[in-house]
């Protein structure tokens, strides 16, 4: 197959096809139309998860972008407003999803954002759930994601805050001078992803043992395959099985 | 280090004819104290108890400072019991997920399995689809599993105490429970039962009988405990201000469950931010407010008399709901076919497999798609809390938009609590370590997950 081959047609053909059969049309078409900048952090290929030479399926030119839930506009109703006025001027974005309301924030801002949160009277968000580490190997330059759950026990209120750093500078402040509770949470995501919360009183692993190599919750942590009595033959890691994408 | 390894610090060597031969002295602590400088330190000693102390709650391991008796520093090492289980839900379809989480916690695995189907259900969409009978089976088993994780929480904590019958009726009525579980899951524990979508199986014939049996049985057994313990000069003297934290300390640790309702705030999710349509039973949420671990254990005794409550109103509502579906009608994440009771237990349904192996072709190939695929979930990220035994027990669930979690985070009340362990210890005495930590309940399983 050649190179022109594989690209397939002409643009002005296949948005021809896409407005014959809107079913076909790619995701997020409606957002490219109307000019919203969509940021994707990662792209799927094919359709069967299989990936080289051995995709037969005839999918294996199919390119999928994973767009994450896009930015909220004002007003974003109820007490979610209540919050964004507080905390306006210190937040990136806010991404409303499922009626679940995140706050991406940038990391020099973390602590002042939770120091807010916590002390406002209009906030009261005195309860920190954890903080939960995602690796999104795709989004360039912010690839660590840590996300922190805050829960209003004044208010009944529940949040997420989400901050990132790159792979190359895996810095986050801690919050463990606000929330205690933020210890051991802050270990772990240290420990699985390597996030460095600087500021943690004692940053050492938790989880895996004292002498581990690496971080193994992170996407390209190498994992191991299986060695099987026939020939020299081994399972494959689960990463680079056959398998559904 | 290999030039050292001759002469090992703690123990002398020699080489025999079967091997080298290390030789434990002992009895040279006066040469170690007096290594330390004197003074204070001398009296100083670090002990590490676990990690396999029968008085731990699995694999927990305690670093103790003490001077004397006395507890001055107090540290836990945790990860004995880690496993990975997030790691590899990462490699599984959104269905299996449900049985990899359902080990993390074992006293407790359906809400390990209820807080992830929940995030699973809001990411896809689907939360208001989901049938009127899965909800209340879901609230049925939750409620028989938090009777049975508290009653291995009171037998555990008064086995350590002393106090051995407690221990031994704790664990002969959750063993009635566990046999309900087998009755209605086909298993005592690792169910994997609750699944997005609504539940696996539907009520076997006669179990609505056999739970109201158990409800009738437990009111009768229930005051033994309270008969038992509740004024028990012993069992006080043990328990009263001992692991004392209060609300402000609760808040800053993050600790919720009984250890937050022992300092008299009320604060449950089942009533706060309910879900599983909890809004519509009639309960209170228990409190105390001693703020130590009598009072944990009394609001224990309490929660299983509400429990036995919610059990009452879901059996009602199950009589009335016989033959409604137990799974959302939405083929495309259901699966098509329940099992069904054959001679020889329980099996594939031959009622579907006659279907799809004689009569559609299509039904085959959706089977095995579903099955083997799975369905996808829509890009986007969730975090559904539900209020297990120990408190605040939440699945942060992000999807790439694939067909299985890009991650999957379980916020466990024990791993959380267990901070705590260090404030409520250190100042006490080294008995009372052993009854803080009772009084938190942490489950090694989903601290370490």
């Amino acid at each position: 197959m050649t190179d022109e081959k594989k690209a397939g047609p002409d643009k002005a053909v296949e948005q021809a096809a896409v407005d014959q059969s809107p079913e076909n049309a790619p995701e997020h078409l409606e957002e490219v139309r109307a000019g919203i900048e969509v940021h994707a952090v990662d792209e799927r290929r094919g359709m069967f998860g299989v990936t080289g030479p051995g995709d037969t399926s005839g999918y294996d030119g199919l390119v999928a972008r994973v767009v994450l839930p896009g930015a909220a506009q004002r007003p974003y109703g109820g007490w979610f407003d209540t919050v964004a006025d507080r905390i306006d001027g210190l937040i990136e974005q806010v991404v409303i999803h499922r009626g679940e309301i995140t706050f991406h924030v940038h990391r020099d801002r973390l602590v002042q954002v939770a120091k807010l949160l916590r002390d406002d009277p209009s906030l009261r968000f005195e309860f920190l759930s954890g903080v939960s580490g995602v690796h999104y190997p795709g989004d360039k330059g912010r690839e660590l994601h840590a996300v922190y759950h805050f829960t209003s026990y004044t208010w009944n209120r529940r949040i997420r805050v989400e901050t990132s750093a790159p792979d190359g500078d895996p810095h986050v402040p801690s919050l463990v001078p606000l929330y205690p509770a933020a210890d051991w949470h802050e270990r772990e995501t240290w420990d699985m992803f390597g996030i460095v919360f600087d500021g943690h009183p004692a940053l050492t692993r938790i989880l895996m043992p004292d002498d581990w190599p690496g971080h193994p919750q992170r996407k390209d942590y190498p994992l191991g395959g299986i060695p099987v009595e026939y020939k020299g033959a081994s399972i494959q890691p689960p990463d680079q099985r056959r398998s559904y994408s | 280090m290999t030039t050292e390894t001759d002469q090992d610090f703690y123990a002398g060597t020699s080489e025999t004819g079967e091997g080298r031969v290390f030789t434990v002295t002992g009895q040279d602590w006066d040469e170690i104290a007096s290594g330390l400088g004197g003074g204070d330190a001398a009296e100083r000693v670090v002990v590490n108890m676990g990690p396999q102390h029968p008085s731990t709650h699995g694999v927990l391991r305690l670093i103790l400072e003490l001077e004397g008796e006395t507890v001055t520093e107090a540290r836990c090492g945790i990860g004995y019991l880690h496993t990975g289980i997030e790691k590899n839900m990462e490699y599984r379809t959104w269905v299996q997920g449900v049985t990899f989480c359902t080990r993390m916690d074992y006293l407790s695995p359906f809400f390990n399995e209820a807080s992830y189907s929940l995030g699973v259900e809001r990411l896809l969409d689907i939360e208001d689809d989901i049938p009127e009978k899965a909800q209340v089976m879901r609230v049925l088993l939750m409620e028989l599993n938090r009777i049975s994780s508290h009653l291995v929480c009171l037998a555990t904590g008064g086995m350590e105490i002393g106090a051995l019958t407690v221990m031994t009726i704790g664990f002969r009525e959750r063993e009635l429970v566990l046999d309900l579980f087998e009755l209605i899951t086909g298993l005592r524990m690792n169910h994997a039962f609750i699944r997005p979508g609504g539940v696996a199986q539907d009520l076997p014939p006669g179990a609505l009988d056999d739970i109201r049996s158990f409800v009738a049985l437990m009111k009768k057994r229930l005051p033994e405990y309270a008969a038992l313990c509740n004024a028990n000069p012993i069992f006080k003297a043990r328990l009263e201000n001992v692991g004392h934290l209060d609300l402000e300390g609760c808040m800053a640790l993050g600790l919720t469950g009984p250890v937050l309702r022992s300092t008299g705030y009320g604060w449950d999710l089942r009533k706060t931010q309910p879900y599983c349509g909890y809004e519509t039973y009639d309960f209170d949420v228990q409190t105390w407010d001693t703020a130590d671990s009598y009072g944990r254990f009394r609001i224990r005794l309490n929660e299983m008399w509400e429990s036995l409550r919610i059990i009452e109103q879901a059996a009602d509502r199950l009589a009335r709901l016989e033959g409604a579906p137990i799974m959302i009608a939405d083929k495309k994440i259901a699966w098509p076919s329940q099992l069904a009771i054959g001679s020889d237990g329980l099996g594939n349904s031959l009622d579907h497999i006659r279907h799809i192996m004689g009569e559609s072709m299509e039904a085959l190939i959706h089977h095995f798609k579903l099955v083997t695929e799975g369905f996808r979930v829509p890009a986007g990220q969730a975090y559904v809390p539900v209020e297990s035994p120990r408190g605040e027990l939440g699945a942060h669930v992000v999807s790439d938009g694939g067909t299985k979690p890009f991650r999957a985070h379980f916020r466990d009340p024990s791993f959380n609590n267990l901070q705590a362990m260090g404030v409520m210890s250190e100042g006490g005495m080294i008995a009372d370590v052993i009854v803080a930590i009772a009084s938190i309940d942490p489950v090694m399983g989903g601290v370490d997950r």
